[in-house]
């Protein structure tokens, strides 16, 4: 019981991020392979803010407002200029962000592991079963979040443009909608939400370095591309997955060693059945 | 000052030049035709005016105005929409989200309701289809909600790309009254058809596009009376 919740808690931490790699994939038709780096920016600003004396709170805000400013400006300075460009170089742009990001972190950090002590809150015990109230922080939260952008985006005028600009964005351009700003939001958003990915993370583990968004990146792009990449539910639906995945495989003896191995492997088996992934779309032509 | 006029346009796609200095003008009110076969650049001709592909050498101006590099965003803003080529409606919104959409550049609310009844009452079909999702329409209802869709922004000229294409006659004969009466409601129309005779019964204006060059200009009648556009687009 414990195992699963940690899971589920595990699973909305990669949902967050698969998020922002699918909302972008959808609309910007790009894979932004610097997002996971946003998670070790995010953590570092907790850091920082911890170490001047900041409160928690603090701590998690700025994470908030620097995530999403940097995501912002990577945009316009490293992809916007390749609108029109071959997929294939914004692609390297993308991996070159990345390595940029982690090595100014190492620059200014250096290259050892900070601990964090972000919050801490003792574990409880409901009915015989110890819980971790952190993991549940980061589930209810989690699914608040997501549950407040899929309104966002069923139910506001901005929210309907990101899916037409996804959909169709010559069209999108004929309704007056302006996609370079639909982008931008799109951005700031996925960026905002990996800042509370980053929050949940050093929750549990409570450190970071340079490459603290590695792992957690290509496990929640995994994660979007099993739940079909562009779809936002197959995003969360992928995340919770691999969270789920991994906890219960931790737990067993035998799998515990091969746990990394078994959630790719999951990816191959999934993308074998069904190529456009759980939830993914193949897009219809009528004429 | 003609509404729209369009100078010695040019447009690559690479190093394939496209169109070859094109100039014609849209005159307040009418409704203008472009007719000619596939790949002769119609299509091009309308991109490039509602800045979806940029222009190489002329000028393109909007009541006055130069709007060659006008993003389309802002087009739209200053009165002029595309029913493009194959609808691209939204697919897998609503007919009602789709009209919304359409309404994006109105900001108060009630306008764009009021509008969207207007639109139904236009096509009571798609008031039928109100919440269906767009992409299970036939694709009659699908070009009328894509003209709907367009109409939400109330322009001043609306641009048709083969709206007739893929239709049965009856429909298409519905469509063509359709855009009748969008004219004759105030909306001037550049339109693009394949459907030569039809286009041509309607049209004010004509001209004739082959390989990325205006040959042939006049009236609608005077176009569908001569000998080389019977020859070439009506079929004998």
């Amino acid at each position: 019981m414990s195992t699963f919740i940690d899971g589920l808690s595990l699973g909305s931490i990669y949902a967050l991020i698969a998020l922002g790699y699918t909302m972008v994939y959808g609309i910007a038709k790009m894979l932004n392979f610097a997002h996971g780096d946003i998670i070790m920016v995010g953590s570092y600003a907790i850091l920082t803010t911890l170490l001047m004396n900041g409160h928690p709170v603090l701590a998690i805000i700025a994470a908030v407002v620097i995530c999403t400013a940097l995501g912002v400006l990577i945009e316009k300075l490293a992809y916007k200029p390749l609108r029109g460009a071959s997929p294939l170089a914004v692609l390297i742009t993308a991996i070159g962000v990345s390595y940029f990001l982690q090595s100014v972190a190492q620059l200014i950090f250096g290259a050892q592991t900070h601990p964090i002590s972000l919050v801490h809150f003792p574990p409880v015990v409901i009915g015989g079963v110890t819980i971790s109230v952190s993991a549940i922080i980061s589930l209810v939260v989690g699914a608040l979040i997501m549950t407040l952008l899929t309104l966002f985006i069923k139910f506001t005028k901005l929210g309907r443009a990101m899916i037409a600009v996804s959909e169709d964005r010559a069209a999108a351009k004929l309704m007056g909608i302006n996609v370079n700003m639909i982008i931008m939001v799109t951005f700031a958003i996925g960026s905002a939400l990996a800042a509370f990915a980053s929050t949940f993370y050093v929750m549990q583990i409570p450190n970071t370095s340079p490459t603290l968004g590695s792992m957690p990146g290509i496990k929640a792009f995994t994660a979007a591309v099993i739940g079909g990449i562009g779809s936002i539910p197959g995003a969360m639906l992928g995340g919770v997955l691999m969270g789920v995945v991994e906890k219960i495989s931790l737990s067993i003896p035998v799998l515990a060693p091969y746990t990394t191995a078994l959630e790719f492997s999951l990816l191959i088996i999934i993308l074998l059945v069904k190529p456009t992934g759980l939830l993914g779309k193949k897009r219809r032509e009528k004429v | 000052m003609a509404l729209l006029e369009v100078r010695d346009l040019e447009v690559y796609y690479g190093v394939i030049q496209a169109l070859k200095g094109i100039s014609f003008d849209v005159n307040e009110g009418e409704i203008v035709t472009l007719i000619g076969a596939n790949g002769a650049g119609k299509t091009t001709t309308m991109h490039s005016i509602m800045g979806l592909i940029p222009v190489k050498h002329g000028s393109v101006t909007y009541e006055g105005q130069l709007i060659n590099k006008v993003p389309s965003h802002k087009i739209v803003k200053l009165g002029m929409t595309q029913v493009p080529e194959g609808r691209h409606i939204f697919q897998e919104l609503t007919v009602y989200d789709n009209l919304l959409l359409g309404g994006y550049i109105e900001n108060d609310m009630k306008k764009i309701k009021a509008d969207i009844e207007d639109v139904y009452s236009r096509f009571p079909r798609l008031k039928e289809r109100h919440s269906q999702i767009a992409g299970t329409l036939s694709g009659g209802e699908q070009q009328m909600l894509a003209m709907g869709r367009a109409m939400m922004s109330h322009p001043k000229l609306l641009m048709l790309d083969e709206p007739s294409m893929g239709l049965a006659p009856i429909l298409v004969d519905q469509i063509f009254e359709i855009i009748k009466e969008f004219n004759k409601s105030g909306t001037t129309i550049l339109l693009v058809e394949q459907n030569a005779g039809k286009a041509l019964e309607i049209a004010d204006h004509a001209y004739v596009l082959e390989n990325g060059k205006i040959v042939l200009s006049g009236t609608g009648a005077e176009l569908a009376a001569s000998d080389e556009v019977k020859k070439a687009y009506l079929g004998g």
